[in-house]
């Protein structure tokens, strides 16, 4: 079962290079530290809605720890995880090592210099502007740009040293991802067209691309290696998935401004943002009937499989969350949802349902394979049923509770009403989180037992309960 | 290798072009946007002001953007592209867990309420989530002179000691009493017009779009008594609080008070009308500025507000009626 490799045949096979697996458990474990940390922020920002002075004092005020949250999420969190599983996934489809390991361990150290510096100057008061996702100061953010730049080149090396003619799909989305954010990066980061308004459409443009040119593509590209992986059968379609490519880097782009509607952006800009949200129906309905007809007929396998499980979720929250992307940018949606809490569990369902679900599953499937030790199905059940259910809880609150903020608004309730009403969505909000919280302890433990536990060998489609021993 | 140049560097050419289109281009060109009429740049406190802002996130919480919808009425007339000259980094923010500031310095000008507000929110509106600003404080035994201490209520004051703002609190509030919306010129407003031609439903005529059946349904004789409270929590009740004692040595109370049981309203009208600062309230002098209410509620609902003040709290004055808010507005032209 695992020598049914479906998109090309690695050269190493079974006998995976001592260094990729160095690179890829190291990455994973750094990636498990900064899950731990974000969401741990996350969750007591979620206590605070309910008890204002819980953690009081400069250094646990709201304000300072919000962006700290969104920023160890994306860039300590899922940037490094997907890294890690795009050195995995490139070394492997192309049937050869990793280009150099030690650039890999470089940008490891710059993913995470970036990222413990960008939380220590955020919680000394220190930022670039309360501009989502690009709070850090200039200087931090160019050192994440430098392990952007240090990936794409390794990453381009690997695939350049492939052993077939073809490149496999998946190496399409992990490159173009890292070469895409690279620009992103640059974008952001020079001042000269940034002031008043100008910082604005910058920050329409970056708000939107940083998430989806860089998580989406290398999550993606995740789900092209580990579904034929998991499945012992060759992606549906191959040029749908090069036609999802092409689509989403064209339509994408284009998007950001619709965050910011009925604002004083020009009227074409957001009007063109609209259109385009709707054109982005193709890559993700084209994506995502690709990864379902990959899976078709194969509901057995899948309840025996916490990875594909973890997959399917991930696949499903790419389709909804996005799908709910296009409907919030009509203007007459806007009106209700536009700065409500509804935007807070779009941005959940998208980050956590798709991206989070989509690397668990690819760690999961992927990395038991590079480490030969397997976590144990008790601990991967955990994971998931408390990481979907609390996730459920988070997003369905935060949703139900938006509408009711934003109509409340609408009927021209004083304002402290629209507090006062979501008061019970941001407890249940809370109660959905700290099962995500714990979700990741558990996550944790298996990334632990994987990488330097006694483990059972793994089978990734045999792994049922009895087999499994504790360790 | 071919094949690599084409996927990456292809990929990689038409995404430069696309955010060159819709990043660098607009951000050029939207960065030559020109002031509005009336809109200054900060002073160095103010700016300083923006940095403690800034710095501890309240963009996370507060929006700076007025959009041209009817429930955001409320905070102002709806933000132009010339409200934005000055303002780098941008505070447009994308949620409103708490209400819009962009023109909070004339919807709450009463520095003596930011101050007991920002040190705990719930001294003032209890049902806030905001938190603390308390260390931006310091406590001290006694004043310096030529500085006020924060007239704090009782249950939110230290035990000991007298609270007075730190340098960065000061700032902080200097630059919230610096976020007014100057008018729009006449180019504006046509500029305006045209940027909501594709919003459905009125926007910026009318006063009260969020109670669009004002006068009509208002009965003569009796009041709106629903919207009278709603009003009144949402412009009054910061500051003389819902039980309508006010807050003792920062706000007057309304319950009992001359003016709201006085026969004659014409004061109360006034009040409300125009605002009011150093006065002298059952033998207490309140400093803090009272905001006129003349330009952003309409007469029906200004006389809602008076009536539901004059009957609630075991307060009997007469009720007033929409026309005497109106023929009060025209006497003092």
């Amino acid at each position: 079962m695992q020598t049914g490799v479906t998109a090309h045949h690695s050269v190493a096979g079974d006998q995976d290079d001592r260094a990729l697996v160095a690179v890829f458990s190291a990455y994973i474990v750094s990636a498990t530290l900064w899950l731990l940390f974000a969401t741990g922020v996350g969750l007591l920002l979620a206590f605070k809605f309910g008890a204002p002075e819980f953690g009081s004092g400069a250094w646990l005020t709201f304000g300072r720890l919000r962006p700290i949250h969104a920023n160890a999420t994306f860039y300590g969190f899922a940037s490094i995880v997907l890294v890690g599983l795009g050195y995995y996934v490139a070394a492997r489809s192309s049937g050869t090592r990793l280009y150099s390991a030690k650039l890999a361990w470089i940008g490891l150290a710059l993913f995470n210099l970036a990222a413990v510096a960008g939380t220590i100057a955020l919680d000394i008061g220190y930022n670039d502007g309360d501009l989502e996702y690009r709070e850090w100061p200039w200087p931090i953010r160019l050192i994440f740009l430098a392990a952007l730049v240090v990936t794409a080149w390794n990453l381009i090396g690997t695939v350049a040293r492939r052993t077939s003619e073809d490149i496999y799909l998946s190496n399409w989305y992990i490159i173009g991802g890292t070469l895409w954010t690279c620009i992103i990066a640059v974008v952001a980061v020079l001042p000269w067209y940034q002031y008043g308004l100008g910082q604005v459409a910058v920050s329409g443009f970056y708000m939107h691309n940083a998430v989806g040119m860089w998580f989406t593509p290398l999550a993606l590209g995740i789900f092209y290696y580990a579904l034929p992986k998991l499945l012992s059968r060759p992606i549906y379609s191959y040029a749908l998935g090069v036609f999802a490519f092409w689509t989403n880097l064209l339509f994408y782009p284009i998007i950001g401004s619709h965050h910011f509607l009925f604002s004083p952006l020009p009227w074409w800009l957001q009007t063109t943002a609209i259109v385009f949200s709707v054109a982005m129906l193709v890559p993700v309905w084209g994506g995502s009937a690709n990864y379902l007809l990959t899976m078709r007929g194969r509901t057995r396998d899948m309840v025996h499989s916490y990875p594909l499980m973890f997959i399917f979720v991930g696949v499903m929250g790419y389709l909804t969350g996005s799908t709910q992307g296009t409907l919030e940018a009509f203007r007459s949606l806007q009106e209700v949802w536009h700065l409500t809490n509804f935007t807070v569990g779009h941005s959940h369902l998208t980050m956590y349902g798709f991206v989070a679900f989509a690397v668990w599953g690819g760690v999961y499937a992927l990395l038991p394979l590079a480490t030969g030790k397997h976590a144990g199905t008790l601990g991967l059940a955990m994971h998931f049923w408390m990481a979907l259910v609390g996730s459920f809880i988070y997003v369905i609150s935060l949703s139900i509770g938006g509408t009711i903020q934003g109509l409340d608004w609408i009927h021209g309730l004083p304002f402290i009403q629209s507090v006062v009403d979501m008061q019970s969505y941001y407890v249940w909000r809370g109660v959905g989180g700290s099962l995500m919280f714990l979700s990741h302890i558990v996550f944790a433990w298996n990334v632990w037992r994987m990488c330097y536990g006694q483990g059972v060998e793994a089978q990734p489609l045999q792994a049922l309960h009895g087999k499994e021993a504790v360790a | 290798m071919n094949k690599l140049l084409l996927v990456a560097g292809g990929s990689t050419l038409v995404y430069a072009c696309l955010a060159l289109m819709m990043g660098v281009l607009p951000g050029i060109e939207l960065s030559k946007t020109p002031a509005g009429q009336g809109v200054q740049p900060l002073t160095a406190l103010q700016a300083e002001g923006r940095d403690v802002y800034v710095a501890n996130g309240c963009s996370y919480c507060h929006t700076q953007q007025v959009r041209p919808l009817g429930q955001d009425k409320v905070f102002g007339r709806p933000s132009m592209a010339g409200d934005f000259k000055y303002q780098t980094p941008e505070l447009l923010g994308s949620e409103r867990t708490g209400p819009d500031l962009t023109n909070i310095g004339v919807r709450q000008p009463s520095a003596v309420w930011q101050y007991i507000h920002l040190y705990n929110p719930r001294a003032v509106v209890p049902e806030s989530i905001m938190p603390s600003f308390n260390w931006l404080f310091d406590v001290v035994a006694r004043a310096p002179v030529g500085v006020a201490p924060v007239p704090l209520p009782k249950a939110y004051a230290p035990a000991q000691g007298v609270v007075v703002p730190t340098r960065k609190a000061e700032a902080l509030i200097a630059y919230l009493a610096s976020l007014k919306q100057p008018a729009l010129s006449e180019a504006d407003m046509a500029m305006g017009g045209q940027a909501m031609a594709g919003v459905a439903g009125p926007v910026t005529t009318g006063s009260a779009s969020s109670a669009p059946a004002t006068a009509a349904a208002t009965p003569a004789a009796g009041y709106d008594a629903a919207r009278g409270a709603a009003l009144f929590t949402a412009h009054c009740a910061a500051c003389h609080q819902a039980d309508g004692e006010g807050l003792p040595g920062a706000f007057p109370p309304l319950k009992g008070n001359a003016a709201v049981n006085d026969d004659d309203a014409g004061k109360h009208i006034d009040v409300v009308l125009h605002g009011l600062s150093n006065t002298k309230v059952g033998g207490v002098v309140y400093s803090s500025a009272m905001p006129p209410f003349a330009d952003t509620l309409g007469d029906a609902e200004i006389a809602d507000i008076i009536d539901y003040e004059r009957s609630s709290w075991g307060n009997h004055g007469k009720p007033v009626t929409p026309g005497q808010v109106v023929t009060a507005r025209a006497a003092a032209k």
